[in-house]
């Protein structure tokens, strides 16, 4: 078995949020796709889930502000998961929510040593 | 009361509450001891009631047997630790002749330790079951052997074993301290609830040893949640899930007991009491922060408990499956939740999730890709059911199979 983390990136103004109802369907669409996961008896582990805002911190003293005018896509999530190998993971990630709205995962195998 | 309902109803009720006081004056050690009393004041009464007549108060007379029993046990050990014995061990520990105490209030926290001391994680959880049914419910050897389709001898020695271990570990009949009692709490509730499932879907043909053994696991669970250091929302969640799950035995089974499935069950024969009552305890159960399996599985009951097929319900039933996933793998839960999963999204989304389960051993499997593929590919779904019914063991599930089959 091999642990994977999984970023969930998606650019945050295209994420519907304008009601309750749309909240609620993107809400139900993560539930299915982890009850769907968890059901092939899958380790999977739900990360915290991230805010749009946040502070770039460099070397030289400057400080930005997000939301990241220069990038548009922004981590807003993660996950880990144990399963045999890449394939698997890719298998997992291809029916994600994040892609319903032009978002991306990006899967990283965990050094475990 | 019918004189001959008399004595085996009496059995079933007193017998545990007996053996759980001996055996908590005694020590756990002595179990066999407690039994026999038990047993012995039993047989008497057989004997003293059918020539005499059935006393006035049938339960006082065991109760009072008992003691003088119990009484006459430890006068003889005392002798013989005392007397026979003398010098041996200068601190020999002998056991005073105190008073044995049969009120309600020591029966009850008795049969309570008992609970723990029988469901304890050093034995099997058949073990735990086999002795539970022994002693907590009173249930005879053969019963016993009936219930797990085995027979008599292989009870009485599993039974031995599970004793013999109990005895090794040094088993306290006591309830255990506030920082033990949510994990020790947990084996208690799953052989509470494997009791219960042993019942509710046993292979057995014996409907009303069936209903007892749900009911005697309903009365266990009851007894935790009369306790107040037992009261907690997981016991009442539990006890909720068996109340809305034993609401619907009536209908479960037709004249010539076979199965009728849930879709095809008449309501009106669903016990509309214990459904209230199933309402009562979940509510009671949802205090605190901790969300059991019980809690999931209580809820889903619920909505189970409306017959109607409405949006909301399969999508409360499919987000609860998710939840319950998420904490215990079951491939039971799988299975359901790809059936609730396609009443709320559909019968093509459902299809391939059905087929990443890949639970091929199981008989559900098939008889849920068989549904699923109904109407879609009926060729398919005939295929299914055949592998179901290659995988069904009892003759119930085979007609069920069978009867679907025949309607593609």
């Amino acid at each position: 078995m091999k642990e994977f983390i999984m970023l969930f990136r998606a650019d945050y103004s295209k994420i519907p949020k304008d009601s309750p109802e749309e909240m609620q369907a993107m809400n139900k669409k993560w539930m299915d796709w982890i009850g769907g996961i968890e059901a092939q008896n899958i380790s999977f582990e739900r990360g915290k889930r991230l805010t749009p805002n946040g502070k770039i911190v460099r070397a030289n003293g400057v400080i930005t502000d997000g939301p990241y005018a220069e990038i548009k896509e922004t981590v807003n999530g993660h996950a880990t998961v144990k399963v045999e190998s890449i394939e698997d993971a890719v298998k997992i990630a291809k029916v994600c929510p994040i892609l319903t709205v032009g978002g991306n995962v990006e899967i990283r195998e965990i050094d475990l040593l | 009361m019918p004189n001959q309902e008399l004595l085996p109803h009496l059995f079933r009720t007193e017998y545990r509450k007996i053996v759980s006081v001996l055996c908590r004056h005694f020590g756990f050690d002595q179990i066999e001891i407690a039994e026999d009393i038990a047993s012995d004041t039993f047989l008497t009464a057989v004997e003293t009631w059918g020539l005499n007549g059935i006393p006035p108060n049938p339960t006082a007379w065991l109760y009072h047997a008992a003691k003088n029993r119990a009484k006459n046990y430890l006068h003889r050990n005392s002798i013989y630790e005392n007397k026979i014995v003398p010098g041996l061990q200068k601190n020999n520990s002998v056991i005073y002749l105190e008073e044995i105490d049969l009120s309600p209030q020591n029966i009850n926290d008795s049969q309570l330790q008992m609970m723990f001391a029988i469901c304890h994680p050093s034995i099997s959880t058949e073990a735990q079951i086999g002795l539970s049914l022994r002693i907590l419910c009173g249930f005879g050897i053969e019963e016993i052997a009936g219930a797990f389709l085995t027979n008599k001898e292989t009870i009485n020695k599993r039974l031995y074993r599970a004793k013999e271990k109990l005895w090794d570990e040094k088993i306290k009949i006591e309830l255990p301290g506030p920082s033990e009692i949510d994990e020790r709490l947990e084996t208690v509730l799953k052989t509470v609830y494997l009791l219960f499932n042993e019942g509710y879907y046993s292979v057995s043909q014996n409907e009303t040893l069936r209903k007892d053994l749900c009911l005697e696991a309903m009365r266990l669970c009851y007894m935790l949640v009369e306790n107040k250091n037992t009261n907690k929302p997981q016991v009442n969640a539990l006890l909720s899930l068996m109340c809305f799950h034993a609401s619907r035995f009536e209908a479960r089974f037709n004249k010539n007991g076979e199965l009728i499935l849930y879709e095809d069950q008449d309501v009106s024969l669903w016990d509309s009491d214990l459904i209230r009552k199933g309402e009562y305890f979940l509510n009671c159960s949802a205090s605190g922060n901790t969300v059991s399996k019980y809690h999931m599985e209580a809820a889903i009951a619920y909505w189970h408990t409306q017959k109607e097929d409405t949006k909301e319900k399969w999508e409360n039933i499919l987000q609860l499956y998710n939840q319950l996933l998420q904490i215990e793998y079951s491939p039971i839960a799988a299975l359901n939740r790809t059936y609730a999963l396609s009443k709320a999204n559909g019968k093509e989304e459902a299809i391939i999730e059905a087929e990443k389960l890949n639970l091929t051993e199981y008989r559900f499997y098939f008889t849920l890709l068989g549904e699923l593929y109904i109407d879609i590919d009926n060729e398919k779904a005939k295929l299914s059911f055949q592998k179901a019914l290659s995988l069904a063991k009892t003759r119930t599930d085979k007609q069920t199979i069978q009867k679907k089959i025949d309607k593609l």
